[in-house]
Parts: structure tokens; sequence; C-alpha cells
């Protein structure tokens, strides 16, 4: 095994913003039709986080929420199942039992979700507790006044520990880029988290606007792709909160394919983090399936 | 597999067989290609209208060539024929300029500005309206994406008319305290690299400022310019305002030397504007030349490097590299010349060579079989001289005439693909170890059309900047243009200067 030299947080790497929103709009303008659209909508429908991150969930609602995940349409038993039910950590024992016998995940969030304000042993103990329940992922946020303060070492430190308290738990690492506020520190933050040992880096919370933006996943989807340049390991990504169209979907997909390409065009390496998105693709597969547009009113709200 | 293996260890080694420090994973491989690759997305273009043969325009109505004398022009994606084009002889040609000068005595030179404006503002209009027709049309001629057509090309070429329209009524304050009047007919001369916006940049701003128009353009992509001549018409434009002679270089002779034009502007090889030149000498009639380029692209190692990336690939990439001004040669800093280079190829890995009319088309297709020809011969002229070439790994479509992009790393400043215009999707690629050395280089051409500068540090910028002997230089972007800036030449690149303020002066004599 190569060892892997950590480099200096304190150096920036340099971030063009007109550039990489250019990018970006032209990357939109990839026309995605017929079969390439049916395979896209089935493959972002695979990759969906299924989220329910509420003050009020009851058992009730995430009960529901993971039947919604195991048939997202039961008049189409096969089309995929979503990857994963991302939800608080007392309701990860109840998804895991309602998700029994499937290969649906069970992500969590921890480490003091969504502002990440406690200290390090409070964020391990809501991690291993996360873990303990069954949780197959964990989603933490970093430290974000640490980071802006420059305290660099702080949040490589705080992701290191978590990783080790995820124990076989994949972790991904949540930036939010709404409070980062630049490029630049997106990639820097998205650095750190890698080379602190995270399985996925996620744009955010979803409780921050703005949440995700498709030039700050592509910020983050070119130092992954630095990343295993440097060390040959693969990271995933994952955009969270305020993609709720299909067509945006498939806009997102087509930024991972020409940036990082096929190897990370399925739910081990990509995920949304979403919950009002599973609607619009179910609708945009059926129209594909049998030409016909059905209302919103035929699908489930979960 | 081994043999890949010996291939990576080779590059890695530096000239004097001691190995190069690279990164451990340099031999990593993106798929990008093995999976969710883009159907089919092709532009219809059911509804535009391609007739089987084309006249002249002139004096306001298509007319049949005096001497019946006919050429074909090619659809370079199919290599079918689309059409049969009029071959202006000197008998059209003193045709049109009598028409023009008629139209220049009796009605164009003594309308205010305030009517010729709005002629100029419908004819941009309709450019708009029928941008979807022209784009399709555009793609089909000359080969290059619909993309680029309908998102660059047709919206410029509107955006120059309404530029121009604005400034009919204002030329005074163009130009304080002089009285700018109009030349008379105006001989002009367009390339095939972007037919209509050419034809824009011609006769936008001789309208404006009173002159009337003989336009020639090329042989290979005549067609928008005719669909041009119909919005004339349509228009209402007075007869004889603008005139369109089809044909190839002859034509393009008898306009310049027709004794009654007044000013001749070409845009094409630096080859023909020195013959242009050279006829011209001796007579009064004014000139501006738009030539050749072989713009540099300076990468510092502070820019931003995805950018930058990204930067080069619209520099050398857009429209097939049929660009004056395209970036043609990369000069970028030694130490991430390694990561720049890897980076580059990726993305060329993405980049989609195929039909023009498919809305996910990168590159088109080579203008002409000729064209086609050039390039290759270049190709092969470079492994000749010891470079190395990397091209794309994508699929070709069986007919047409299509290149992949390609880059020669390993060139030296004294090899012909680094001192010659290649007009076509290939890179030269050249590493600098100080500012100077990077000057020196980009400097070290007889053009001086076009530069590119990288860095994140704005005084970088400006210091480089203005040492580039180049017309336009762009920093941190590329090939980005406006009707409102003026573009042009240093050295065997031009003489004038077209668009914004600058170039109404072509078309005025200040009194």
């Amino acid at each position: 095994m190569s060892t892997v030299s950590i480099p200096d947080f304190n150096q920036t790497i340099p971030i063009d913003s007109v550039g990489v929103e250019e990018r970006v709009a032209r990357l939109n303008k990839r026309s995605i039709k017929t079969e390439s659209k049916l395979q896209g909508l089935k493959l972002a429908l695979s990759m969906i986080d299924h989220t329910t991150l509420e003050g009020s969930d009851s058992e009730g609602k995430v009960i529901q929420l993971c039947k919604k995940a195991r048939l997202p349409y039961a008049p189409m038993p096969d089309l995929p199942t979503v990857a994963a039910v991302c939800v608080y950590p007392n309701m990860v024992a109840t998804a895991k039992k309602a998700l029994e016998g499937t290969d649906v995940n069970v992500a969590s969030v921890a480490t003091a979700f969504p502002s990440g304000m406690a200290q390090l042993h409070i964020k391990l103990d809501d991690t291993r507790y996360a873990v303990a329940e069954g949780a197959d992922e964990i989603d933490m946020v970093i430290s974000r006044g640490e980071f802006l303060k420059g305290n660099y070492s702080f949040i490589f430190d705080e992701i290191a520990a978590v990783k080790e308290a995820c124990g076989n738990a994949h972790l991904k690492v949540i930036l939010e880029s709404g409070e980062l506020e630049t490029y630049e520190n997106v990639r820097k933050a998205s650095d750190i988290a890698m080379y602190a040992g995270a399985d996925f880096i996620k744009t955010s919370t979803g409780k921050i606007q703005p949440a995700a933006t498709q030039p700050v996943t592509l910020v983050m989807l070119e130092a992954i792709r630095d990343f295993y340049r440097e060390t040959g390991i693969k990271v995933g990504m994952k955009p969270a909160g305020g993609i709720r169209k299909a067509k945006e979907a498939l806009q997102y997909l087509v930024l991972v394919k020409e940036t990082l390409g096929a190897d990370w065009l399925n739910k081990d390496l990509f995920r949304f983090g979403a919950s009002s998105l599973t609607n619009d693709l179910l609708m945009q597969i059926i129209k594909q399936e049998t030409g016909i547009y059905q209302s919103n009113i035929y699908f489930s709200n979960d | 597999m081994s043999d890949q293996k010996t291939k990576s260890t080779k590059t890695e080694e530096k000239a004097n067989g001691i190995p190069k420090p690279t990164s451990p994973n340099s031999d990593l491989k993106l798929d990008y290609s093995s999976f969710w690759n883009y159907s089919d997305a092709p532009e219809s273009s059911d509804k535009v209208v391609i007739e089987d043969t084309y006249n002249h325009f002139i004096n306001g109505e298509f007319v049949e060539p005096e001497k019946g004398r006919r050429f074909a022009s090619v659809n370079p994606a199919t290599e079918e024929v689309l059409s049969q084009f009029a071959e202006g002889t000197s008998e059209d040609v003193d045709k049109a300029v009598k028409a023009a000068r008629k139209a220049y005595k009796n009605v164009w030179s003594k309308m205010p500005g305030r009517e010729r404006g709005k002629y100029i503002f419908r004819i941009a209009r309709m450019i708009q309206e029928r941008s979807r027709e022209l784009a399709i049309i555009e793609s089909m001629d000359g080969g290059k994406p619909i993309r680029e057509s309908r998102d660059v090309d047709i919206p410029l070429v509107a955006a120059h008319f309404f530029y121009y329209a604005g400034w009919a009524d204002k030329l005074e304050y163009a130009f304080p305290g002089r009285k700018p009047e109009p030349l008379g007919v105006c001989g002009q001369i367009i390339p095939w690299n972007f037919p209509m916006l050419m034809l824009a940049w011609k006769i936008a701003p001789a309208l404006a400022t009173g002159n009337t128009v003989v336009l020639k353009p090329a042989e290979t992509t005549p067609l928008t310019a005719l669909r041009f001549a119909e919005i004339c018409r349509d228009a209402g434009l007075p007869d004889g305002v603008v005139n369109i002679v089809t044909g190839a270089g002859q034509t393009g002779s008898e306009i310049v030397n027709h004794p009654d034009v007044n000013k001749v502007a070409f845009t094409g090889s630096t080859q023909v504007g020195k013959i242009i030149q050279k006829s011209l000498a001796g007579t009064d009639k004014k000139f501006t030349l738009e030539l050749g380029g072989k713009g540099a692209n300076i990468i510092f190692e502070d820019a931003s490097i995805d950018q930058a990336v990204e930067g080069v690939v619209n520099a050398i990439f857009f429209n097939q590299g049929h660009v004056c001004c395209a970036g043609s040669r990369l000069i970028v800093q030694e130490g991430i010349s390694d990561r720049f280079i890897q980076k580059l190829k990726d993305r060329m890995e993405t980049l989609i060579v195929g039909d023009p009319l498919d809305k996910n088309t990168d590159i088109g297709a080579i203008n002409s079989k000729e064209q086609y020809e050039r390039i290759k011969t270049y190709l092969d002229l470079g492994g000749k001289e010891g470079a190395v070439m990397h091209q794309s790994s994508c699929d070709l479509p069986q007919n047409g005439y299509f290149c992949r992009p390609t880059i020669f790393t390993n060139v030296s400043q004294s090899n012909r693909i680094v001192q010659e215009e290649i007009f076509g999707p290939v890179l030269t690629i050249q590493t600098f170890r100080t500012p100077d050395e990077a000057v020196q280089k980009a400097n070290n051409s007889p053009y001086g059309l076009s530069g590119g500068i990288w860095t994140d540090k704005g005084s970088k910028i400006f210091n480089t900047g203005q040492q580039v002997r180049a017309g336009v230089m762009w920093t941190n972007t590329f090939n980005k243009f406006d009707p409102t800036s003026p573009f042009g030449g240093y050295k065997e690149s031009g003489v004038g200067r077209e668009g914004g303020l600058h170039g109404l002066y072509p078309y005025v004599n200040l009194v």
C-alpha cells in the first residue's frame, strides 16, 4: 500500500466561480432522450436516500417511509428500490426493522445534526448509538464554525474520530456548503473530509439555504477525481436538499458521468438526499413507459 | 496490458533517462463510455426547405448567373450534395457592383441614419425570428454542431445587427468634432468557419454607416448568406443595398479588383490576404483584413486548473478548431504540466464527435474534404517532427469528414505544427518556467490575433497581458465574443478592427 501524504490545508486551491458555473451550464445542455432518459430515471431512483428529518417524525411515519422505499410504486413492482432511508438516530431501529429482508440501507444523521454544535464526545456517542441501533450509514455534519475560523486540523481530527466510531458503517460527511459560501471553501472542506476518511462527501443538511447546487456538486466531484488520482480511493458523492425534479436529477447524473465516469454511476458511489424527488421520478418513468402523464394524486406522499 | 505498462514507464522518463517523480496512480483510468451513453437527440431538419439550385441576389432579386455556371456545396457530415449554387463571373460581379452603386447614390447614402437604423433593426429581429432555421442550415452546410450554431453563432449575428443598428443615427457622437461620410460600395469576402457571423460582422457596420454591399460567401458555405438575402428582401431593404454573389476565389478576386469598389473587407487566410493587399496597392480602396492566427494560451501554475482545462477545450475544440483566434498553442507552466495534460486527456474523452445536428455533439464535421486533408497532413507532419500525438478514443461516423480531438506534446518552437495555422481540432503543448519565457514563446509567431492567460492573480494578468502582442487577450476564459468589443490582429493576423466603435472607422471617411 502506498503512503498517502496529507496536503497542507492552509493552502487554498483556486476555483474560478465563473468557469464552474459555465461548465455546469454547458453540461445542462446535454439532451437526455428516449432510452437514456428512462435508464437515467431508474438509475436516479435507485440512488435516492429517502429522507425524513423532522422534529415531528414518529415511528408510524418512518414505517410508512420505509414501505415506500421497499416498493416505490406498487403497480410497477420491477422498479428499483431506493438506496437507503435516512432518519434521526432514535428512528434507526424502527427503520431497520421495517426494511428487514431488503437491501435498502438505513442511514442515520448523527453528530448533533444539523448544527453540529456539541462537544466531540457527545457527537461520538451519538454516532455509536446510531450504529448500535443498526445504521449502515452515518451522515455527520462538520463544525462549520471551526472551519470558518481556519481551524482545519480540528475538522480533520473530528471527522477521523467519527469515522473510527462508525466501525463498519459508511461515513458521509456533510459540508453544509450553504454556510461555507465560497467554492474554495467547499473544495477545501471536501479535501479535508476525504483525507480524514470519509466514504462519501455530501453537500448539505437540507436545513440551510442554499442547499445542494450543481456548481457546488461539480466542485466536489472534481475534488473526488483529484483524490482518486492521488490515492486510488473512490469516494462517493451525495448532493442533498432542494432536488425535487427528475430533470434536475438527470442533470446531476450528467455531471457525474462527465466528471468521474461510469464507475460512479451507481448507488455505492452516488446518492441523492431527497424526499419529494422520488415521486417526480416515478411520474417521469411512467410517462416514458406508457406515454401518458399521471396526475400526482396517484402517487403516495410519504 | 503489458503493452500499456511499457508505454506508461516510457512517458515517465525524462530525456536524460532519469525517471521523473509522478503520482503513484497516474495510470488510473476514468471510464467515460461503458455505461449510460446518451441516446441520439437530433434536431429535426424536416421543416427546413433547401432548394435544388440557388442564384445570386442582385438588386433585390435572385438572378441566374450570366454564364450559367454552377458549383455544388456538400454537407460535410454526410458528403451529400446540398444544393447547386451560381458561380459568379466578372459579369455578375459588375452587375452587383452597379446595383450597389445605384442604390448608394440614389437611396442609401441619402437616407437619414434613423431610417437606415430601422431597416437594420428589422433585419436583426427577423434573424431572431428565423434563428432555428438559420442554425440548422448553418450546421448542415458547414458541419458545426447545432449547440454552437444555435447558442453562439445565430444569437451573435442578431446581436451584431442590433448593436450597429443602434449606431446608425448616432454616428456624429461616435466621432466627436468630425463628420463621418460613407465610402460607397463595399466588397466583402467572408470565410466558411462562421458563415453567417462573418456576414454580420461585415454587413452590419457597412449598412449602419450608409454604405452598400457586394458580399461573397465562401464556396463551401453559401446557404445562410442566401437566406440572409431573403431576409433583406422580406425586410423591404431598398434594392441593391445588399447584393450577394456566390462563387470561389476567382469571384472574390473580381470583387477586389472591380474599379468601382471603394472598400474591401476580407476575412480568411493570411496567404489570400497578402494577395489582396498586393492587388490593392496603388489604389485608393480602403481595406480591412482579418487573417490567420496561432493563439497562445498561457496557463500559470496558480490558475484554477479544472476551469483552465475547460478553457483550453473551448479555445481549441470550439467549432472543430476552425477559428482564426483559436488557442491552438498551449503554453503551460512546467510544474503543473503533467497534471494538466492528464486532466485535458480525461476531458477529451468526454467530447462527443459526430452528427452536427445532434444536440449532444461537441465537435461536428470538418468543413470540407480539402480542409480535412490539410489537417491530416499536419497530423502526419507532427509525428515526423518528433511530437507525441494523443487523440481521444471516441468513435467516428462512417461517412463525412471527422477528426478526433488531438493534442501534441514533446513539440518545439521550431516545429511547423507550432508555427503554422492548422485550423482544426489540433493543439500543441509546450511548457515554460518563467513568465518571460511564456511571453517570449507566445510572441514567437508571425501571427498575433488572440491569446489567453490563466492565473488567479490579477496583477499577473495585466503584467503578462500587455506584453503579449495579440489583438484580443482573454483572461481566465477564451473565445468570448461581443458586438461591442473590437476584434482584429497584429502582425500577419490582419489590418484593422471589426466590432465595437472601432468597427465603424473602416467604413467612414472622417471630414
